[in-house]
This record gives C-alpha cells, sequence and structure tokens, in this order.
C-alpha cells in the first residue's frame, strides 16, 4: 500500500528540551491509523508540525510522498491535509453554513472573489449545505457558531476539516470534552468517514482507539515506543508499564 | 435604512448650501475613517500610523497640481490612491508579524519616517509651512472649486459614494468573509486552506489606497497640504472617530466623522486653544464606559453585514 | 568624537531611567502606557516650579519630583488604570492616549506652550578636559546619577525580597498569584515608583532634552523604542537598549543630520521584524 504521511526523524526542540524526538512514522493509505500515548507525550505537538503550526526543528515530513517540511500551513491545507484542533478552533461570530462555506470556496478556488456576494455561488452553497446536513448541523446551519452547544461544535470542528475534502485528515481528541450522550455523534461521524481517506487519530478514549485503528502507534516521551497492530499494543508489557505506572502514580 | 443614510447625505448637498465647508471635511474624514476600519474593523490590524498613508496621497495630489504635472484634480485623485497603495503594499508585511504592540510601534513608525522625510525635503514638501501656491484645476476639467466649497462638497461626497459601494461589494463577498474570518481565529484560518498573510496584504493595500484618496481629497479641497497630515495626532484622532462610530459595519467611519466634527467643533467654540484636553477626555471616557455599550445603539439601527 | 560618545551614553543612560518604569510596567501587566511621558512631563515642570520660582535647591527639587511624580503615578492608577487592566490593547492605547492629551492641554494651559529652562546649580554648569575629551559636568552629573539609580534598581530587584516578588510576577503573574504574592500591590507600588523614575528622569533631562507641553508625544516613540528593543523580562535589556539608542541618536544627528531621525526609526522597525519580542529578552519567549 502506498503511504500517505510519512515523517522522517522528526524532531522538535524547545529550549533545552525535545518535545518530538526523532519520530519516523508511515501511515499507509485508506489507514486507520491512531496515535496514543500518556499526557504530555507530544501527540498534538507532532500534529501541529505535520500542519506546519510548528517548524520542525529537524527531520523530514512527507505527503503522498512529497516533502511539505517547509511549506505554510494554508498550502498543506492545499495538498490535502487537514486537521481538526483538541479545543475547538471556530469562528464563533460566523454562522456554520459561512464557516464550512468558507472552507469550500477556498478550496475551490473562489475564495479570494471580492466581486460576488457571499452566497452567490450556488456550487459553494449547495456543498456547504450538504456537509452540514450529513453531520445533523442543518438544523442550525444560520445560527452563530459561538451560541451553539459544545457537541455540536465540535461537529462542526469534524465538518470543517471534511470541507476541504483531505486525503489525509487529522483528528486530535475530537470525543474530547463532550458529553457522554453526544460522543455516539463523534464516534459514528469518525466510523463513517470515506474509506480513501487517510486518518490519524489521537486519542485518550480507549474504546473509541481499539474500535476505530487498525495501527496503534504510542508516543513517550517525544519518542515512538512502538507501532503495530490493535492486539499487539495492547498485550505489550511496556505499554502497560507507561499508562499503569501512570495510573500508579495518579 | 441604508437608503435612508445616503438620501440625507444628498439632500444635504441641496439643503444645507451653508454647511458645505464643514460638511466636505466630514465627507474625507469619513473615508479615512472607512479606510482604517478595513484594517482595524474587518481584519483586526491595530495601527498608529494611518496618517502615513493620508499624508502621501495629500502630498501626491498637492504637488501634482502646483507643479502642473497632474492638472485634472480627478486623475491626481487616482494618482494619490495609487502611491498611497504603493506605500501600503510594501510596508503591508511589517504587520503580518507580532503582536499588537508590535504593530502599533511599526505603523507609529512608518508614519513618523513619512514626516520626518516631508520635514527633511521642505524645498519639495514646502517644510514645516507647508506647500504653498498650490492651485487646483476644474473637476474634470469643467466643474470650477469654488469658495463656498459647494463644488468641493459634490466631489467629495461623490467620491466617498462610490469608494463605498466598492467597499461594501468587498466586505460583503467570499473575500471580506475570509478577512472576518482571519479577524476571529487566525490559526483556524490557516488551518482551512485561507492563505491569510496574503489576505492581510490585499486588504492594507486596499486601506492604505483609500486613506490616500482621502488625503487628496483634503489637499485637493483647501489647495494645501503641511507636515501635519503625517502627524501622530491625525492617526490618534482617527482611532477615536471610528471608535465613536463603531468598528466592522463600514458606516461607522462615517457616522463617527459626523460626530467628532461636530464634537470638536462645538469644543473648539468653548476653549478655542485646548480642546485637545477635552478630545482627550473623550477618549477616556468612551475606554471606560466601553466601547461595545457606545457603538451598539448606533449598529442596531443600521444592518449588519450579513453572510448568506 | 569621544566627547558625542560621552553625549550619547549621558543621553541613553537619561532615557533609561525614563523609560524603565514603562518596561516594567509593560512586562508585568502586559499594559501599554502611552502616557509614561506625562510622568516625566511632570517631573520636570514640578522641578521647575520648585528651582526657578520657589528657590528651592536643585538636588532637593529632583527628590521631590521623583516623590511627587510617583505620587501620581499612585494616584492615576488606583483611580483610573486600575479599571483597564483586562482590556484589549487598542482599549488601553486609547485610554492612555486619551491621558496624554489631557495631560499636553492642561501643562499648555498651567504652564504656557513655550519651552522652559531649569536653572541648574552653577556647580553643574560648564565643561572641562580629560585627556582631550570635553567632559560637560552636567552630563556628567547625568551619567553618575543615572548610574547610582540603575544599580540600585538592580539590588532591589536582586536582592530584596520586592524584587524577587517582581521578579517573579514578571514571569508568570498567574503562578505569582498562585504563590500567594500580591500582584496588584506589586504592580501598584511598580508604577508609582517607575512614575516617579519617569518624572526625574523628566527633571533631570529638561535641560538635554527641552521641556515644554508637548514633550510627552515627542519622545513617546523613544520610550516605546527603548521597550520594544530591550525587551520586558529583564532589565539589563532596556538598558543596553537605552545606551544603544542614546548613542545611535546623538552620533546620527551629528554625522549625518538630515538621517538623524530615520536611523532611530528604521533601527526600530527592522529590530522589531527581526526579533519581535526585542533584542535582548530571553529566547524562550
Amino acid at each position: 500500500m502506498p503511504v500517505a504521511l510519512e515523517t522522517i526523524g522528526l524532531q522538535k526542540h524547545f529550549g533545552g528540551i525535545a518535545a518530538v524526538n526523532g519520530v519516523s512514522l508511515q501511515i499507509e493509505r485508506g489507514a486507520r491509523h491512531a496515535l496514543i500515548g500518556p499526557n504530555g507525550a507530544g501527540k498534538t505537538t507532532v500534529i501541529n508540525l505535520l500542519t506546519g503550526v510548528l517548524s520542525a526543528s529537524a527531520g523530514r515530513i512527507l505527503l503522498q510522498g512529497e516533502d511539505i517540511t517547509r511549506l505554510d500551513v494554508h498550502r498543506r491545507v492545499a495538498r490535502g491535509l487537514a486537521r481538526t484542533f483538541q479545543i475547538n478552533q471556530l469562528f464563533l461570530d460566523l454562522s456554520p453554513i459561512e464557516t464550512v462555506g468558507l472552507a469550500v470556496s477556498q478550496r475551490l478556488g473562489v475564495g479570494a472573489q471580492w466581486w460576488r456576494m457571499v452566497g452567490s455561488n450556488a456550487a459553494v452553497v449547495e456543498e456547504a449545505a450538504d456537509i452540514l446536513e450529513k453531520f445533523a448541523l442543518a438544523d442550525v446551519m444560520l445560527e452563530r457558531t459561538g451560541n451553539l452547544p459544545y457537541g455540536k461544535q465540535r461537529l462542526l470542528e469534524i465538518a470543517l476539516a471534511i470541507a476541504c475534502r483531505p486525503q489525509v485528515l487529522l483528528l486530535d481528541e475530537p470525543a474530547a470534552g463532550v458529553p457522554e450522550a453526544e460522543r455516539r455523534d463523534i464516534l459514528a461521524t469518525v466510523a463513517a468517514l470515506p474509506a480513501d481517506v487517510t486518518v490519524l487519530l489521537i486519542e485518550h478514549d480507549m474504546d473509541l482507539v481499539f474500535s476505530f485503528a487498525q495501527r496503534i502507534s504510542v508516543l513517550v516521551n517525544g519518542a515512538l515506543l512502538l507501532d503495530g497492530a490493535p492486539d499487539e499494543v495492547a498485550r505489550d508489557a511496556r505499554v502497560k508499564a507507561v499508562y499503569l505506572g501512570e495510573a500508579a502514580h495518579a | 435604512m441604508e437608503y435612508v443614510f445616503w438620501a440625507v447625505a444628498l439632500a444635504s448637498l441641496f439643503l444645507l448650501p451653508g454647511q458645505h465647508l464643514i460638511l466636505t471635511e466630514i465627507a474625507w474624514l469619513g473615508l479615512f475613517a472607512l479606510s482604517l476600519d478595513l484594517i482595524l474593523g474587518y481584519a483586526g490590524i491595530i495601527s498608529l500610523g494611518h496618517a502615513a498613508f493620508f499624508g502621501l496621497g495629500a502630498y501626491v495630489a498637492a504637488l501634482a497640481a502646483k507643479h502642473g504635472i497632474i492638472a485634472e484634480p480627478v486623475l491626481a485623485l487616482i494618482a494619490s490612491g495609487i502611491a498611497a497603495a504603493l506605500l501600503g503594499f510594501a510596508t503591508s508585511f511589517l504587520v503580518l508579524r507580532g503582536s499588537d504592540l508590535t504593530r502599533l510601534m511599526v505603523t507609529l513608525g512608518v508614519a513618523l519616517i513619512m514626516r520626518e522625510i516631508a520635514n527633511q525635503i521642505p524645498d519639495l514638501t514646502g517644510g514645516a509651512d507647508g506647500l504653498q501656491g498650490v492651485r487646483i484645476g476644474p473637476i474634470l476639467g469643467v466643474f470650477e472649486f469654488d469658495i463656498f466649497g459647494h463644488v468641493g462638497y459634490a466631489y467629495c461626497l461623490a467620491v466617498l459614494f462610490a469608494l463605498f459601494l466598492l467597499a461594501r461589494r468587498i466586505v460583503h463577498s467570499p473575500f471580506g468573509l475570509s478577512l472576518r474570518a482571519v479577524k476571529a481565529n487566525p490559526l483556524r484560518g490557516s488551518s482551512v486552506g485561507i492563505p491569510v498573510n496574503a489576505r492581510l496584504v490585499a486588504i492594507y493595500t486596499l486601506a492604505a489606497g483609500y486613506a490616500g484618496v482621502a488625503g487628496a481629497l483634503l489637499a485637493q479641497t483647501t489647495a494645501f497640504a503641511s507636515l501635519e497630515v503625517f502627524s501622530f495626532e491625525r492617526s490618534a484622532d482617527l482611532l477615536l472617530v471610528l471608535i465613536l462610530g463603531g468598528l466592522g459595519y463600514l458606516y461607522g467611519g462615517l457616522i463617527g466623522a459626523l460626530i467628532f466634527k461636530f464634537l470638536q467643533d462645538w469644543l473648539a467654540n468653548l476653549t478655542p486653544q485646548y480642546w485637545q484636553f477635552w478630545i482627550g477626555a473623550v477618549f477616556v471616557l468612551i475606554v471606560l464606559l466601553g466601547r461595545e455599550r457606545m457603538g451598539s445603539w448606533i449598529r442596531r439601527a443600521l444592518p449588519r453585514p450579513k453572510g448568506v | 568624537m569621544l566627547t558625542i560618545l560621552f553625549d550619547g551614553i549621558a543621553y541613553g543612560m537619561l532615557l533609561f531611567v525614563l523609560a524603565c518604569g514603562l518596561s516594567v510596567t509593560l512586562g508585568l501587566m502586559n499594559f501599554v502606557n502611552l502616557a509614561h511621558g506625562a510622568f516625566a512631563m511632570a517631573g520636570g515642570y514640578i522641578t521647575l516650579i520648585l528651582v526657578n520660582r520657589m528657590g528651592v535647591p536643585f538636588f532637593a527639587a529632583l527628590a521631590l519630583a521623583f516623590l511627587a511624580s510617583a505620587l501620581i503615578g499612585a494616584l492615576l492608577e488606583r483611580t483610573l488604570y486600575v479599571h483597564v487592566y483586562g482590556r484589549s490593547p487598542l482599549d488601553q492605547v486609547l485610554f492612555t492616549i486619551g491621558l496624554v492629551f489631557m495631560a499636553v492641554a492642561g501643562t499648555d494651559y498651567f504652564m504656557g506652550a513655550q519651552q522652559v529652562f531649569i536653572q541648574i546649580p552653577s556647580s553643574l554648569q560648564g565643561r572641562f578636559e580629560v585627556l582631550g575629551v570635553g567632559i560637560g559636568r552636567y552630563r556628567l552629573f547625568i551619567i553618575v546619577l543615572c548610574g547610582i539609580l540603575t544599580i540600585v534598581l538592580q539590588l532591589i530587584l536582586m536582592q530584596t525580597r520586592f524584587g524577587s516578588r517582581l521578579r517573579a510576577s514578571v514571569d508568570d503573574a498567574r503562578v505569582a498569584r498562585g504563590l500567594g504574592i500580591n500582584v496588584n500591590a506589586v504592580f501598584a507600588l511598580t508604577f508609582a515608583f517607575g512614575s516617579g523614575l519617569a518624572g526625574l528622569g523628566g527633571a533631570l533631562g529638561a535641560e538635554l532634552l527641552g521641556l515644554d507641553p508637548t514633550f510627552p508625544l515627542k519622545y513617546m516613540v523613544y520610550f516605546l523604542i527603548v521597550v520594544t528593543v530591550g525587551g520586558t523580562s529583564t532589565m539589563t535589556g532596556p538598558f543596553l537598549a537605552s545606551l544603544l539608542i542614546g548613542i545611535a541618536d546623538i552620533f546620527g544627528k551629528y554625522y549625518v543630520p538630515r538621517f538623524g531621525a530615520f536611523v532611530i526609526y528604521t533601527v526600530m522597525i527592522v529590530l522589531l521584524l527581526v526579533r519581535p519580542q526585542g533584542l535582548f529578552a530571553r529566547a524562550t519567549r
């Protein structure tokens, strides 16, 4: 299987601390890959490096075989890499339809048009409404995002990433902070993602991880401890030690 | 509601001939404030040096007229706008990075440099005394400026209206929406593929051009330009004008200009020398009372830019 | 040339005393106080009144100027500034600009718009030669006094409990509060002290910089430059920045008078681009 996303010796230093220390990952196209690890292991830092929010101190990042290590955040999105944020990063004053519409029009290359009215491009509006429909947000699509309940905001967060029609999707704890009752929606959405989209999931919820992932990477203190099939990881003594050890201290 | 605003403005052209001089000032001040709204209200860029573009526009227009380079005012106006836009483009990369404080410093620095340049070439700019002997030609070769300011006002109003329409088009477009997104959450903006820096450079350049046109209007309606067009007071007062009217809905600059001019006029009549004191007090009061509260009752009367 | 260097150092040290209060205020409360120069102006005019009109000895007047400015600072801080701490930078800028305008117009009203000169004691007038370098007595006095102040400030910062509380609060106000440090009290005291220093600087600087009601506006840029170039996390940063700017400005004005002012503004912009956190700030910020 071709490799959709790859890192080679990825490193990130803050002052004297190596938050990410030589991480080499290979994620196959269409994979359902999970990245797990104790708090502070560096998982979100890895996502930030992959998307370009942080620039790597060393190492390379390859998307569909092409080097994107030095690319700006928005260019990586154009190349097919999208993400969601652990803490909702939304445009609170805009409505869901405006938000998704932005992503869609940007993807279609018409995001910078200054002479037509927002909403006059039928293709954009249709697709945006469609996406919101799929995420059960159609009924609130004209509301101010900041007024929506957290669960709906979280769904919008994912919808927004999907609107970029990514080939590789990075989900940073999609179920975080979502009430139990609404978790099912999130899980169902994640499970229903198109098969050709490569998904890298960061999660603490182990049920979600093991039901979703075909492959799991374990990150500890900025380095990869283990990379393998779910049952391999579940059985591994070191992984247990890292998690149990954490529980013992807690 | 918007139609009412412009209907009243047009009516003032015919019904208030005695006020045309001050209305002219309100017109170009409104345009100047509109240009600041574009970057501050829509893109979230704080500037303490917007007068840099205003001043450049003013001098280009004045010099074009004085030395006969461009005798026709509308052409000179366009030239001023382009010159200011170029300066805006050149300095736009300075405001892309850094915190609000950095942007304050940098924009202030640019305006100070412009003022200093003008100060250092008094042969060209007339130095502190200003440019003397500027004669403005008739608009489109036909309409002579008159001392009562009738032609001047009509001219300013026409320019303001045209540029306002353009700005209105832009802020209601996908481009305008992306600006609002970038202002709200630049991280998310770039994460959905919006080239944040490119958008900011574009709006900063446009706003600079608008400010330059406003400066040119000042120069053309008063046939004068001096170093004072670059002054810090001008940039600071501009902030107040926009705040008085409210950010982010385009009419704020115009309404603010109205309020500010009447305020200034009234204060100047009270204390001719020390009205700056009371303007300062207004600044302080507005902040203490809360900008949002002050602007909200105005905004409820006028339509907010809606999305779809 | 050494004389110019000497003058530059005097100017720089004066600038430091004037600006260090602003630096700490910004670093401590993230508050942009554009009105800082108004306190300097207050100190200058108070000294003027004391020395020229009331015959108070110069050195005593300096001390009084410090105290008076500190008091004014404390008063304004408690009554006005305290309402705008959590606000956006735009609000803070508007607020302090308003205060400057009021201060400038108010001073114009009470003292007139012309430039004023404080009578300097004869012991500080004139110059003398040392190894062929012309040393102005007044400038030497400034260097000595400001030097002593700098050392005292550094000692307070490093060796006293208040100093360590201040450093902790600047470093991370939330954590400092969590440790039981009354950050607001620290800030109020520091603000007052910084205003006092500004007032002293204004009094000292009247001779060098010229004193008139537009002082806060004229020199606002310089203070801001010191703060942005020097950073706000240390005291050595602004100190070195002030010296750099003082020397650069004097050299610029002397050797390339047409471009003197540009040098400073351009240096500032370039530095802000290259290192937005300031030239001497700690790298981790």
